[in-house]
């Protein structure tokens, strides 16, 4: 995608008529492409949904095809809808961080898993009589 | 006073101010939704297999709304691309399509919602469990309705499949794997049963985590319809004053209306198939 689609546009009124028909051009050729993202977007509808009736015997294979076909799905809508396959990088910088901060947010989730609360019946198993607390 | 950079990009981003605005939104969306999404995460990875239903949701109706989801985005692109051509006739046909799919989307959602809340499971004071509907079709009874309607016994309709694998005894008539059993209605007394719910969020852990996902992703379908929605009725007149503002402006909600197409894009398959 071009700058065209990123930066705040003139309207056509008030550009040359040359400059005017260069823009309707591009513009054109994009539609085009939206409708081409937009087939690739059903059809991977169409995949995931008969991959779930083809009931493959390996539930982390399905798992893995079906989160791929996400994931190809979101870079569709992202990087074109969403213009983000040319962008500014003031929005690179922003999603950046967003990845960042997400990326950091899962992992202290996933170092917390085991950290459960103490004096509830996950800690170290069920029915487990706590130390009493002298300090208190 | 006059807003700066609504239409000239600002020199040191490069973009209008409201892109950067939404963009910066969309990150904190993006904050939302991977904590809600982590929860699920968290919560099928710890349940036992035989505690995480499989099959409730309707996948043809499911599918049916990605695809008028995944319409809605291309629709949006196509209204913005048809004012940076000038055409605001194709403008207000692009976004009246994309309003009726926001309006076609809810309304979907809508039906399987009412179907949730209609749908009940009974666990028996003996074990036995059976999902199914009971008679009237009522919305959110649970175990204190009857006890407050001082009910003898409940004329429920089960369903010919249970949803646990491996299955539970069911005590529906049917074993879970025989399919086309007849939905004939059985008198159950209502000593008999130890708690009866429906598929509402205090039902599982799965509809839990289901009613929050998908409740909060319709709360900003409906969002993002509603100034769609302005945008194309009372606050167009800003295209005959300020064109280039205006089709920042749509440039600014599509960015929006996508992002809720991408959550959807991974809500349908968390929910729907896996």
């Amino acid at each position: 995608m071009s700058n065209a689609h990123t930066q705040a546009q003139p309207h056509p009124h008030t550009h040359s008529a040359a400059a005017v028909q260069a823009h309707a051009h591009d513009v054109a050729k994009h539609v085009k492409v939206y409708i081409a993202v937009f087939l690739g977007l059903l059809a991977g509808t169409v995949a995931t949904v008969a991959m779930y009736y083809v009931h493959l015997d390996s539930v982390p294979l399905t798992i893995t095809i079906a989160l791929f076909i996400a994931t190809v799905k979101a870079f569709l809508v992202a990087g074109f809808f969403m213009h983000l396959i040319s962008e500014k990088k003031t929005i690179y910088a922003i999603l950046l961080a967003t990845a960042f901060f997400f990326a950091g947010m899962m992992y202290l989730i996933v170092w917390g898993r085991d950290e459960v609360p103490r004096g509830t019946q996950y800690w170290e198993g069920r029915n487990v009589q706590l130390p009493v607390d002298k300090t208190r | 006073m006059e807003i700066p950079y609504t239409v000239k990009a600002r020199p040191d981003t490069g973009l209008f101010n409201a892109k950067v605005g939404i963009w910066l939104f969309l990150a904190s969306e993006v904050m939302l939704f991977g904590g809600l999404f982590s929860s699920y995460i968290f919560l099928r990875v710890a349940a036992d297999d035989s505690a995480w239903p499989h099959g409730l949701l309707n996948i043809p109706i499911g599918t049916f709304n990605t695809a008028v989801l995944i319409t809605s985005s291309v629709t949006v692109v196509l209204a913005w691309a048809s004012l940076k051509l000038g055409n605001f006739k194709k403008f207000r046909m692009y976004q009246s399509v994309t309003i009726l799919c926001a309006l076609g989307f809810l309304g979907i959602k809508s039906i399987e919602y009412k179907d949730k809340f209609t749908h009940y499971e009974i666990w028996k004071t003996n074990g036995e469990r059976m999902t199914g509907h009971i008679e009237g079709s009522p919305w959110f009874w649970d175990t204190e309705t009857l006890r407050q309607k001082n009910m003898q016994e409940l004329t429920f309709h089960p369903d010919p499949k249970f949803y646990f694998t491996p299955k539970v005894k069911h005590a529906g008539g049917a074993s879970g794997e025989e399919h086309g059993a007849k939905h004939e209605a059985v008198k159950v007394p209502v000593s008999q049963i130890k708690r009866l719910s429906a598929y509402v969020p205090a039902h599982s852990t799965y509809f839990g985590i289901y009613f929050t996902l998908t409740a909060l992703h319709a709360l900003h379908v409906l969002a993002g319809a509603i100034v769609i929605a302005a945008l194309w009725g009372p606050l167009a007149k800003m295209w005959r004053t300020e064109p280039e503002r205006f089709t920042n402006r749509i440039e600014v909600s599509g960015l929006f209306w996508h992002f809720v197409d991408l959550v959807w894009i991974f809500l349908f398959p968390v929910l729907y198939l896996l």
